[in-house]
């Protein structure tokens, strides 16, 4: 954190007076859920340096379930201490935000990481492997697939026990990503939290040249669209001689004339602000999984192991959607006529695609992740809404849907055979009969995506979409009902196989969990019911915190 | 005091919860834990008279409000009760004549596997019908009005393993939806009239409403009052509900429940008094069904259905009462009551002699039945005089009571409904007279039953003959007291007000009519039952004898007029839905399918395509942009 404080400070003092660097001043009080979790993460890489193997499992655990929990904590207290409302301000010098939306995101991803540990610290469900438990991540992670060396380190016993700290170097990312109030910060943070799932996504356990592919892709595509956004931020910069949101955002109001000699040919230049605009947009949309940036996800989200798909498929989402709100609502308002129309369309096709592309998947995960695109697609109308309502429908489905996303895959984890993770769909045919809680459980979450009242998904949905109706996208909103009713489809169809088809003699069985999963399940479930049946203290307590600092 | 209304209600409906969700454990002792608390209830009830006796009769109503029930906006519904002179008669009626039949039932259900469901059934049934008439508001009767129903379904098709019960269950529901959907149109017609369910303000405002808005409620009461009580048009159910056990038809489709369409009209009584046209419409039903009934009655050779178109022509002579108004609502309900007495003594007689008889139903294989069953001889016999009206039984009190109102209307309508209501005592009188010398009289006609056992008939066990006395008690005396210095009359009228009318005939004239039709009635059929020997299957008849023996076609003419179009408009509506929307759906999906399998094939797995889309896809982002600022 503080080393973005000073890249950024570097950047802008080099330009203006390259003769004298003032001291950055950082409000470490207003930083601290940020602060906290990348100190942990520094602990966990001591960890890993210091503690026995044997141990290192439990004290990674307590040090990643501890600060979590005490940066949530940290969010509570800024929240309850008015910096979500009256007291909303920008610190460390303007590279942060600290403001409504930020907090109710940072708490919505520190809740979503401490249930997504739950599932990383899961080790009852891979069979015993001399003698030893095990996780879901591969015993070396350097080691090649299938050669000596890694059978040797799982004969040895050995874990991946950096994943925590992987983890929380993460989410100090997605933390700093929704509240960055720059440009540099905000690729700063991408990368911050980009960098640490590549890693955790080639560290499955079992099927790893498939999770190492999916590592390579993700790396090779997340690399492509980081070049997309730094070149749109190099344009911006060009634009606005500045790559702060707000100095952005009053040259684009007009209300800047000071032309920095250096930048004299190009400042004001609407060219390079659309050009610049929709790159950066571009970036961002990649991390949503919107179409056409999103093909990576499919691959991905199979390859990676299980519990990281869905920590991946939750908070990455919440982040990118929190930074995306800000880049439209803070620095680009004045451009709404030219980016609406724009991001109509990859609402829309985001939409249809996630959900047209959906009803021939065979694998679950596969399926779940054209599921996740098609949900970012209706995050997406709620974006365009561009009215307060808009803001408060986005933040509350962000929360729901993450949960529902996470329960979804902790559930994927439970249904094994003799391969690992028995992900093809033809494998869960009669689940509900041999398993009814589980095939119970995962109907709730399908019930959920597809939108069921008495869910979160209903909630969230007709918040969204209400939104997207009242600020003006009808037609939007006609055309999400539709791709809802597709989605239906192979949500329902999945339900209909878990419980009316004659279960398979070579199907799956359901490994019985540890409480982890268990209450990482149980989590979910109870954040869908609450969701669904009494939406609306959350939906005020979001609406309250609809509003952007600038 | 008030906190006992409630109480009346829940002691029913907990027996009913332990009964049902209690599992083999009460199977041993159910029975005596449902009679037990339909005693309780009934004991409740009495507590209640007793103290409604002791206060001035303006101040009898009781009122106890137990919950808000559904408080949205200026929507209220209340679950809260009112106890005045009107709802106590049915809840002496209810919980009185119910005991008398949960006791009844420990002997006449004693070898069924299943009797503590039939137990559980009957107290569900009393709770429901105890609701309906003590709820203080429409939507709250509404809930009993479709308990009772529920209950009903279930106990007529208790023996769900006969085909015919389970058929006459289905068809007692679905014929019973007709009328409900009639009362629910009429709530929600009140609460757009009247903004409130209540009866206090939606009967008080009643008059200044409009007479359009009034008459359509009242029609809809009377559509709703048709279902539930068995009146044409929407009749055709009760005969076959006899395919329930006995004790059920006696209480249920005889002495209560059917009696609720008559409840509702006379509790809506200034709905009906501001809508003179649903009030025509309401006589014009009685009048028709009380000949209806008696005509349906007179063919039957099953003693049950015999004695079920006598209910149904009973409650027609009810209906027509609660028709005219407030010379009528009185009688209507005093008939009521007596009515609960002498057919449930009736019914239980006829339960009493099948259980004799290896549950033959066939009157025509009975015969000489008095010197086998001398109890059941004599309370079927006074239950036979008091609905027959012979002079000083209960059912002369009453019955006279109607056709001397009928005749009171005036004009030729007076005319008409009093010769009709003349006419159907006539009736009454024969078919009556047939059920009595077909089954007591006469020569034995029985027969051995299918597996070849002769009928050795007995006096039914004491559980059973109790309750017949105590019910030909109430037949012989209920009529006399109730008249006695017209005390029914003095106890109502503060609920459904009172008026004379002026009858063109003297009651004295009345009477004697009433007694020489009665007179003719018996005659005729002693003339052909009484003095030659009956045949063992029935002689082809005549063509009313046989439209009658065929409830004077009315399945026919349900089946031509309701059932034949229904399913040409659903064999419709199925082609349209195959061809049409099916092919539409179908084809979607398809579609839908197809493009996804294409779309699929651009996920190819190379991380070299992906970057195409993610480049194409930017600058179709940028040219957009650009495009967007151009235009």
């Amino acid at each position: 954190m503080t080393h973005a404080a000073t890249v950024h400070s570097l950047w802008t003092t080099a330009a203006a007076a390259p003769d004298k660097i003032p001291s950055p001043h950082v409000e470490y009080g207003q930083l601290s859920p940020t602060l906290i979790v990348l100190g942990a993460a520094i602990v966990g890489v001591l960890v890993e340096a210091f503690i026995p193997r044997r141990q290192r499992y439990v004290a990674q655990l307590f040090v990643s379930v501890v600060a979590l929990a005490a940066a949530f904590a940290a969010v509570i207290g800024l929240a309850a201490g008015g910096y979500g409302t009256s007291k909303a301000r920008v610190a460390a010098m303007g590279a942060i935000a600290v403001d409504g939306p930020a907090l109710f995101l940072q708490g919505t991803i520190l809740l979503v990481a401490l249930v997504a540990v739950f599932t990383f610290a899961e080790r009852r469900l891979d069979p015993v492997v001399h003698g030893n438990r095990v996780d879901s991540f591969a015993a070396q992670a350097a080691a090649v697939p299938g050669g000596d060396a890694e059978k040797a380190a799982v004969k040895a016993g050995f874990t991946t026990t950096e994943v925590f700290p992987l983890v929380l170097f993460a989410v100090g990312g997605m933390l700093v990503f929704p509240s960055a109030n720059d440009l540099l910060t905000l690729f700063v943070a991408l990368e911050v939290f980009s960098l640490p799932l590549y890693i955790l996504c080639a560290l499955a356990r079992r099927q790893r040249t498939l999770s190492q592919e999916a590592a390579v892709k993700y790396f090779l595509l997340g690399a492509f669209s980081s070049a997309f956004l730094l070149f749109g931020i190099a344009l911006l910069y060009g634009y606005a001689g500045t790559v702060s949101y707000s100095g952005i955002a009053d040259v684009v109001d007009g209300q800047v004339r000071n032309v920095t000699p250096a930048l004299a040919g190009t400042m004001g230049n609407d060219a390079l602000l659309l050009i610049g605009g929709a790159m950066v947009l571009m970036g961002l949309l990649f991390k949503i999984g919107a179409v056409p940036f999103h093909m990576w996800t499919p691959d991905v989200y199979q390859g990676a192991p299980t519990p990281v798909t869905g920590f991946m498929a939750a908070a990455t989402k919440v982040a990118a959607f929190g930074a995306l709100l800000r880049l439209l609502y803070v620095v680009l308002p004045g451009l709404r006529w030219d980016w609406r129309p724009v991001m109509w369309g990859v609402a829309i096709v985001t939409m249809l695609g996630g959900a047209i592309v959906a009803v021939t998947q065979t694998d679950v995960k596969r399926l779940l992740a054209y599921s996740s695109i098609a949900h970012a697609g209706f995050i997406l109308a709620g974006v365009i809404a561009t009215t307060p309502d808009g803001i408060s429908s986005v933040l509350f489905y962000l929360a729901a849907y993450s949960f529902v996303t996470l329960g979804a895959f902790a559930v994927v984890t439970l249904v094994r055979d003799a391969g690992g993770e028995a992900t093809h769909l033809s494998k869960w045919a009669g689940l509900g009969r041999r398993s009814p809680l589980v095939a119970a459980v995962f109907a709730v979450f399908l019930l959920a995506f597809a939108g069921i009242p008495l869910t979160s998904g209903f909630a969230g949905k007709f918040a969204v979409f209400k939104a997207a109706a009242d600020g003006g996208a009808g037609p939007l909103v006609v055309i999400g009902v539709i791709s809802s009713a597709i989605a239906a489809f192979f949500y329902i169809r999945v339900i209909v196989l878990m419980f009316f088809s004659e279960p398979r003699t070579d199907g799956p069985s359901v490994a019985v969990p540890s409480p982890l999963t268990s209450s990482a399940i149980a989590i979910g479930v109870a954040v869908t019911l609450v969701l669904g049946v009494a939406p609306q203290y959350f939906l005020d307590l979001a609406s309250q915190a609809g509003v952007f600092v600038r | 005091m008030e906190n006992l209304i409630g109480l009346l209600v829940a002691v029913p409906l907990l027996g009913a919860a332990l009964l049902l969700c209690g599992g083999r454990r009460l199977d041993g002792k159910g029975h005596y834990i449902g009679t037990v608390l339909a005693a309780a209830s009934f004991a409740i009830g009495a507590v209640l008279f007793a103290d409604m006796l002791g206060r001035g009769e303006h101040d009898r109503a009781l009122h106890s409000k137990v919950f808000s029930w559904i408080p949205v906006g200026g929507f209220r519904a209340d679950v809260a009760f009112q106890l005045d002179q009107l709802s106590m008669t049915f809840v002496l009626l209810i919980t009185g004549v119910g005991t008398l039949i949960h006791i009844y039932s420990i002997g006449y259900m004693e070898h069924d596997e299943r009797r503590r469901r039939f137990f559980g059934y009957l107290n569900l049934f009393l709770a429901a019908m105890l609701l309906l008439v003590l709820a203080d508001n429409y939507l709250l009767l509404y809930v009993g009005w479709e308990g009772v129903g529920l209950a009903s379904y279930l106990l007529i098709g208790f023996w769900q393993h006969k085909p015919s019960a389970a058929t006459a269950a289905k068809k007692a529901f679905i014929v019973n939806r007709v009328g409900d959907v009639g009362l629910s149109i009429a709530i929600m017609l009140m609460f757009t009239t009247f903004g409130t369910f209540a009866f206090a303000p939606v009967l008080s405002n009643a008059g200044d409403a409009g007479e359009g808005k009034v008459t359509a409620i009242g029609l809809m009461l009377l559509l709703a009052a048709c279902g539930k009580s068995a009146q044409v048009p929407l009749q055709s159910w009760l005969g076959d509900a006899m395919e329930g056990p006995t004790p059920v038809s006696a209480l249920i489709h005889a002495a209560t429940m059917v009696t609720a369409g008559v409840y509702l009209i006379t509790r809506s009584g200034a709905i009906f008094n501001a809508a003179p046209d649903a009030q025509a419409a309401v006589v014009a039903v009685g009048a028709v069904t009380l000949l209806f009934g008696a005509i349906v009655g007179c063919a039957k050779d099953d003693i049950k259905k015999a004695l079920a178109g006598s209910t149904m022509s009973q409650i027609g002579y009810m209906i027509l009462a609660a028709g005219l108004g407030p010379i009528g609502y009185v009688f209507a309900i005093m008939h009521l009551v007596t009515h609960g007495f002498f057919k449930a003594g009736l019914f239980l007689g006829a339960g009493s002699v099948m259980h004799a008889m290896n549950d033959e139903v066939d009157m025509r294989k009975y015969g000489g039945l008095r010197k086998y069953m001398p109890v059941t001889f004599v309370t079927f016999g006074l239950g036979y005089l008091a609905i027959i009206g012979f002079p000083g039984l209960s059912g002369f009190w009453s019955k006279d009571k109607i056709i001397e109102a009928a005749f009171a209307k005036g004009g030729t309508e007076g005319w008409i409904l009093g010769g009709a209501a003349l006419l159907g005592a006539a009736i009454t009188a024969y078919y009556m007279t047939r059920v009595m010398l077909l089954t007591f009289f006469g020569e034995k006609r029985w027969v051995p039953d299918e597996e070849g056992h002769e009928p050795h008939p007995h006096e039914s066990p004491s559980s059973m003959t109790i309750p017949m006395i105590v019910l030909a008690v109430g037949s012989v005396f209920a009529g006399g007291l109730f008249s006695l210095n017209d005390a029914f009359l003095k106890w109502l009228e503060p609920v459904t007000g009172h008026s004379h009318g002026d009858s063109p005939l003297s009651a004295a004239a009345v009477t004697g009519g009433t007694m020489v039709v009665l007179l003719i009635g018996v005659a005729l059929a002693w003339a052909q039952y009484g003095r030659r020997p009956v045949p063992r299957t029935a002689p082809r008849g005549s063509l009313l004898t046989r439209a009658a023996r065929r409830d004077l076609l009315q399945d026919d003419f349900n089946h031509v007029a309701l059932v034949k179009p229904g399913q040409y408009l659903t064999r419709g509506l199925v082609y349209v839905d195959h061809k049409l929307v099916d092919g539409v759906v179908n084809g979607t999906a398809a579609s839908v399918g197809g493009l996804s399998g294409r779309l699929r094939k651009l996920q190819n797995g190379y991380a070299r395509t992906y970057a195409v889309s993610m480049f194409g896809g930017t600058a179709v982002l940028i040219a957009a942009t650009l495009l967007m600022r151009a235009v």
